[in-house]
């Protein structure tokens, strides 16, 4: 396996994504050993505005912050996608939630397509577990983290009280791509 | 294991802006004031959290000017003090920030360098206010700054500059660049047993026979904190030992050139760089901040290309690293300065470098950072 990974969470401000990329970053450190940054991008308008966060992994210490050659990428807007969805590998995997995002190159990445929003909608009935949803699913459809370790590292930065839905909600975007095909 | 091993560090996953903040708690920081401005807010907002429980004090001001008012006046009663704020702000507290230099009042201000001139791009990277750190404000008077490229060594250079502030009695200015602030990165947080919190210089006369710009006692004249008996003026004016205004033009002269001493005469206690590969090196980057970074990896990929790129990180920004850029420079075919501006340091580069070669800078704004792959290509035009 690649000592190296790179993972885009791109959404708009307001729907909390930007957690996701810590907690991912945190499962590297804490649970894996790894090195791991992670930078946010927002615009100056807080809510709204197409927001993202890039984790970098890496067995080394990371020099270069920025990302180059993304391996997984989540959107859940399609302004997000415009604006972000560059620096992606080819073969990328790619994870939108198909209300949201429209129009992607289907023919450059590996497409999934997992209504997110109405998942946690219906089953959570909170949007804030939107974060936690995500990343079940991206644990189910990459394998360069121990999902394990994405569970526990979700368990470590959620809020007290929280603990138990968070779980939950991780575990439905898991189960919810197992069966998924890309394109 | 044995036991007078150092003690187990704490490692943490933070934010650059809140390693700032943390590290300035430890630094023995208990006074801020500041007004919040992207990308430094997180400064602003962890502060307002921890200093209260330290038994210290937040206060939010109207303005930046302000923040940078009070500041001065808690640096005064003895206060290690601190304020964060961005190129805006930055423009904003000059005015004071030469007020301070000038009655020599410890502080530490913070700029998170954020893209464009005016309000330009808050969210995003700029590394444009090298020049602004150092002559920003009106008039001769020493300047510090330092420029951290890693957060664990952000969280020393926090610790060094209220050190340095406090052994000087100046302003020092930590300049370091939205994505800096930002980044999340595996931080190892030292023991207070590894390093030292220094002090003011105190008076150790009476009040009565206190002045304080006592030049007697050296270039760094005690301080000492007001409510504590000792009266003494302070005035943005030329002034005298009493701290009262001159005009002696001779007074005035050695005043000036007496601050100016405390950076000059102190240079290897403030002067900080890192080389990487410049023993042979034949092409030489210097480069700051986070930018230094990218350097870094485009040195190292040069080498693998068989060309002998070095890399000189000042981590001092001001005053300018001159042995080692003269150093580097005399021995080299051409030296590359990659800055996020439109070519500030590369003055200072060009200025003392002594290079045969040219000096070409690499040079985006906008937001975005350099990338390794762009200071590579300029690498491989001169090999």
């Amino acid at each position: 396996m690649s000592d190296h990974f790179e993972a885009r969470f791109a959404a708009v401000g307001g729907q909390g994504i930007l957690l996701a990329g810590d907690i991912i970053a945190e499962a590297a450190i804490s649970f894996e050993g790894k090195y791991a940054v992670d930078s946010p991008t927002y615009t100056a308008q807080v809510r709204g505005g197409p927001t993202k966060v890039d984790v970098i992994i890496n067995t080394k210490r990371i020099e270069f912050t920025r990302t180059t050659a993304i391996d997984f990428m989540l959107c859940l807007a399609q302004k997000s996608w415009d604006r972000f969805g560059f620096d992606l590998k080819d073969n990328c995997t790619v994870l939108i939630d198909p209300s949201l995002v429209h129009e992607v190159d289907e023919e450059k990445y590996k497409v999934y397509r997992l209504p997110i929003i109405e998942l946690t909608k219906t089953k959570m009935k909170k949007m804030v577990y939107t974060s936690a949803v995500s990343l079940g699913a991206m644990a189910g459809l990459t394998n360069y983290l121990n999902p394990e370790s994405i569970r526990k590292a979700l368990l470590k930065k959620a809020p007290r009280g929280t603990e138990e839905p968070n779980m939950q909600a991780f575990d439905i975007g898991f189960e919810a791509v197992k069966d998924l095909r890309h394109g | 294991m044995d036991n007078t091993e150092k003690k187990q560090r704490q490692v943490v996953f933070w934010p650059g802006n809140k390693v700032v903040a943390e590290a300035a708690v430890a630094a023995g920081c208990r006074f801020f004031a500041g007004y919040p401005i992207t990308p430094s807010s997180e400064i602003a907002h962890v502060m307002s959290k921890r200093l209260p429980e330290m038994g210290g004090k937040f206060i939010q001001m109207e303005d930046e000017i302000a923040a940078m008012g009070a500041i001065i006046g808690a640096s005064l009663t003895g206060q290690r003090v601190m304020t964060a704020t961005s190129g805006p702000g930055f423009s904003l507290k000059q005015e004071n920030i030469g007020f301070a230099s000038f009655i020599e009042a410890p502080c530490v201000i913070v700029n998170v360098m954020r893209g464009g001139p005016s309000t330009g791009l808050p969210t995003a990277l700029g590394q444009a206010d090298v020049m602004q750190a150092r002559w920003g404000t009106h008039g001769d008077r020493p300047v510090i700054a330092l420029t951290p490229s890693y957060l664990d060594e952000l969280y020393n250079e926090v610790i060094r500059a209220f050190n340095l502030a406090e052994m000087l009695r100046m302003p020092v200015f930590l300049l370091i660049d939205e994505v800096l602030g930002h980044l999340s990165e595996r931080v190892e947080i030292p023991d207070p047993s590894e390093y030292e919190l220094v002090e003011r210089p105190r008076p150790t006369v009476s009040p009565e026979e206190y002045y304080p710009y006592d030049s007697s006692q050296g270039d760094v004249p005690p301080m000492a904190d007001y409510f504590t008996g000792y009266r003494w003026h302070t005035t943005g004016l030329n002034h005298d030992k009493t701290g009262f205004p001159t005009t002696d033009p001779v007074i005035c002269q050695a005043e000036e050139e007496r601050m100016e001493r405390k950076v000059s005469g102190n240079l290897e206690l403030i002067e900080k760089y890192e080389e990487y590969m410049t023993e042979d090196a034949e092409i030489g980057v210097v480069a700051f901040g986070t930018t230094a970074r990218a350097a870094l990896v485009a040195v190292a990929d040069a080498r693998k290309k068989g060309i002998k790129a070095g890399l000189l990180r000042p981590v001092t920004l001001w005053p300018f690293p001159e042995k080692p850029t003269r150093r580097l420079g005399q021995r080299i075919k051409a030296m590359i300065v990659p800055e996020a501006n439109l070519g500030q340091m590369i003055y200072e580069v060009e200025r003392v470098a002594g290079c045969n070669g040219p000096v070409v800078g690499v040079n985006k704004i906008g937001g975005v950072p350099i990338y390794p792959g762009e200071i590579l290509t300029r690498i491989e035009e001169f090999a």
